[in-house]
C-alpha cells in the first residue's frame, strides 16, 4: 500500500484518475476534452519514449516519425476508402513497428550522440518524405473524410468515448511498457543501460534487447499517432516534424527519466502548461521556456522524482 | 594430466609497430590457478582481453575446451563458460547486490526473452541468487544497491557474480586492487575456495598474495613470456628477478 504513496507512483495514478473524472466536473465541453485528448495521446508517446530513454538509456530525437508513420497510415487507408479501425490501427502500429525495426537496425549500432543525430536524420528523411507525398497534400496535409469506425461503430466520434478510448490506451500503454521494465528483457535492458560491459561479459548482446524494445517503442507511437489523426481529423508533415521530437523527449525529462509512469505525468504537464499560458499572454513562448529551464533545474529528477529536500535526505540514507 | 580448459597458442598483437603480445603460449587446467605477472607494460591487460575476446589477436589462437574461439565475440565466450571480473570493478550500481547476481543467474537461465512476470519476483533465481552471495560472504548486503557497497565489496560482488554463471574459467583481472589489508585476506581466502569449483587466470600485482595463491605462475615482461613455473621456481629464476621483480623485494 505504502509503494502507492511515493511520487513515482502517486503522480500518475492521480494523473489518470484526474483525466477519469474531468468530463464530469465541467471539464466535459468541446474545448476542454480537445485538449486533454490531445495530452493523453502524447503522454501514450512519451510514455512509449520513456521506456527507451528510462529503460534502455536510448535517447532518440526521432520519436515522432514513429507517430507520423501511424498516422499518415491512417490518412493513406482514409483515401483508399478504408474507414475501418480494425485495420487502420493495427496497420498503424505494424507499419510504425517495422519503420521503427528498419531504423533501428541501423541507429542501434551507434549510441550517445551519434545515436541521437541519426534518429533525428532518419525523422527528417520521413518527414520530408512526408512533406513530398502530393496524394496526401504534401506541405499542406490531408484532411480525413471521417474518423475511423470499428466493425461500423463509431466509438471514435463521440467526445467522452473517445477521451475514455485515449485514457484507456494510455493506461494500457502504461501498464505494457512498466511490465516489459520489469521482466527479465527490461532487466536486461536497464542493466545495459548503466553497465554495457558487465551485461555483455554475462553472454547478454545488448542489441536484440534494444531493438526489439525500439521495435515496441515504435509500435506504441504509431498507435498514438493514429489516434492522433483521428483526434485532429487531419495529418501535416508537422506530426513528423523534429520539434515535436523534441518536446516529446522533453516530457520524459519533465516528468522523471527514472520513472516510466513520469512521461504520463510530463506529457500533461507540458500540454496544459502550453494551452495555459498561451491564453493568458501572446508571447507565452518567453515564459514557457524558461520555465522548462527553471524546472530541469529545481527538480532534476522530473516531477515525479519527488522534492529536491527530501531526495537529498533519502540519498543521505542510502549512503549510511 | 588432464585436458586444459583454456589454451592460448601463439598469440599475436600489435598495435602499429609495438608488439605488445609476441608467440604467448599458455594453459589453464582443471583445478588450479594461473597466475599471469609482469611489469606495468608487460602486455598483460592486452591479453587478458585477447583471452575475453573484447581484442581480436592478429594470429595465434585460443581454445575453450578445446574448441576454437579466436573469432567470437565477449558475449559468445561469455556464454561458452568464460566469466571474468575487470580491474575496475564493473558491477551494475544501481541494481542491488541480489538483482546483479540474479541477473547472471538470469544469462544461464534459458531465454531472457521473457515479458510478463516481474523478474524480481522469481524465487528460483532468488533463492539461488541469496545463496550466492551468502558463498562470497554478502548475504547481509543483499538488498543494498551495488553502488552503495565499500569497494571491498564491490570485489565480493563482482565474484559472486561471475560464479553465479556457472563457468569453466574465471578470469579474474586484479580482484585485489584497492583492497584493504583485511579485504585482501578474505578475498584471499575465498579465491582459494572458488578454485575448487572451476580454474582461475590470475592476474595481480601483490606479489605475497600470486605466491600465497598460484599453482602455477607465468611471467611476461614486454610481450613476451619468460617462463612458467611453480612460485618456487619463479623466484629462482633469474631472468625474472632482473626483469621484474628486482632485488628489493627478495632482500
Amino acid at each position: 500500500m505504502t509503494r502507492l504513496l511515493r511520487p513515482s507512483l502517486l503522480l500518475p495514478l492521480l494523473a489518470l484518475a484526474a483525466l477519469a473524472a474531468a468530463p464530469f466536473l465541467g471539464f466535459g465541453d468541446r474545448f476542454a476534452l480537445t485538449l486533454l485528448s490531445r495530452a493523453m495521446i502524447l503522454g501514450m508517446a512519451a510514455v512509449s519514449l520513456s521506456l527507451l530513454v528510462g529503460g534502455a538509456g536510448l535517447a532518440s530525437l526521432g520519436h515522432a516519425a514513429m507517430m507520423g508513420i501511424g498516422a499518415y497510415v491512417v490518412a493513406a487507408l482514409d483515401l483508399a476508402g478504408i474507414t475501418e479501425g480494425a485495420i487502420a490501427f493495427p496497420a498503424a502500429i505494424l507499419a510504425a513497428a517495422a519503420f521503427a525495426g528498419i531504423t533501428g537496425l541501423v541507429a542501434l549500432r551507434t549510441s550517445g550522440v551519434y545515436f541521437i543525430m541519426i534518429t533525428l536524420a532518419f525523422g527528417q528523411m520521413l518527414f520530408f518524405t512526408l512533406s513530398a507525398l502530393s496524394a496526401l497534400g504534401g506541405d499542406d496535409g490531408y484532411t480525413l473524410y471521417g474518423r475511423n469506425t470499428f466493425l461500423g461503430a463509431d466509438i471514435l466520434t463521440p467526445r467522452l468515448s473517445f477521451h475514455f478510448i485515449c485514457l484507456g490506451l494510455l493506461a494500457a500503454s502504461w501498464g505494457l511498457c512498466a511490465m516489459l521494465s520489469r521482466s527479465r528483457f527490461g532487466r536486461v535492458l536497464r542493466a545495459a543501460r548503466e553497465t554495457p560491459l558487465r551485461v555483455e561479459a554475462l553472454g547478454f548482446s545488448p542489441f536484440p534487447y534494444r531493438l526489439l524494445a525500439y521495435v515496441i517503442a515504435g509500435g506504441i507511437a504509431g498507435l498514438a499517432g493514429a489516434l492522433l489523426a483521428n483526434a485532429m481529423e487531419f495529418v501535416s508533415p508537422a506530426v513528423a516534424s523534429w520539434p515535436r521530437s523534441a518536446e516529446l523527449l522533453f516530457m520524459v525529462v519533465l516528468g522523471g527519466v527514472a520513472q516510466l509512469p513520469g512521461a504520463l505525468v510530463g506529457a500533461l504537464a507540458f500540454v496544459l502548461l502550453e494551452e495555459g499560458l498561451a491564453h493568458v499572454m501572446s508571447a507565452w513562448k518567453l515564459v514557457f521556456g524558461p520555465l522548462l529551464v527553471l524546472a530541469v533545474i529545481f527538480l532534476p529528477g522530473g516531477l515525479t522524482g519527488g522534492l529536491p529536500w527530501r531526495r537529498r535526505k533519502q540519498e543521505r540514507r542510502a549512503d549510511a | 594430466m588432464p585436458e586444459p580448459i583454456l589454451v592460448l597458442d601463439k598469440l599475436e598483437k600489435h598495435f602499429g609497430g609495438l608488439a605488445v603480445t609476441q608467440q604467448v603460449s599458455l594453459d589453464l587446467r582443471p583445478g588450479e590457478i594461473h597466475a599471469l605477472i609482469g611489469p606495468n607494460g608487460a602486455g598483460k591487460t592486452t591479453l587478458i582481453h585477447l583471452v575475453s575476446g573484447t581484442l581480436r589477436p592478429d594470429a595465434g589462437r585460443v581454445l575453450l575446451d578445446g574448441r576454437d574461439v579466436t573469432r567470437l565475440s565477449l558475449p559468445q565466450r561469455a556464454r561458452l563458460g568464460l566469466a571474468r571480473s575487470f580491474q575496475i570493478t564493473c558491477v551494475i550500481p544501481g541494481f542491488s547486490a541480489l538483482e546483479n547476481v540474479a541477473l547472471a543467474l538470469q544469462a544461464g537461465d534459458g531465454s531472457s526473452f521473457r515479458f510478463f512476470r516481474a523478474a524480481h519476483h522469481e524465487a528460483r533465481l532468488n533463492d539461488a541468487a541469496r545463496a550466492t552471495l551468502d558463498e562470497v560472504g554478502l548475504g547481509a548486503r543483499a538488498t543494498i544497491p551495488a553502488g552503495a557497497l565499500s569497494h571491498g565489496e564491490r570485489r565480493q560482488l563482482e565474484l559472486a557474480v561471475a560464479i553465479a554463471t556457472q563457468p569453466r574459467l574465471l578470469l579474474l583481472d586484479e580482484p585485489l586492487a584497492g583492497a584493504g589489508p583485511e579485504e585482501t585476506e578474505r578475498l584471499i581466502g575465498l579465491l582459494q575456495r572458488l578454485k575448487a569449483r572451476c580454474p582461475i587466470l590470475l592476474v595481480e600485482h601483490d606479489m605475497q598474495a600470486v605466491f600465497a595463491l598460484a599453482d602455477r605462475i607465468s611471467v611476461l615482461n614486454q610481450g613476451q613470456l619468460i617462463v612458467t613455473g611453480s612460485a618456487a621456481q619463479i623466484q629462482a629464476h633469474p631472468e625474472v628477478q632482473t626483469a621484474y621483480l628486482g632485488e628489493d623485494e627478495f632482500a
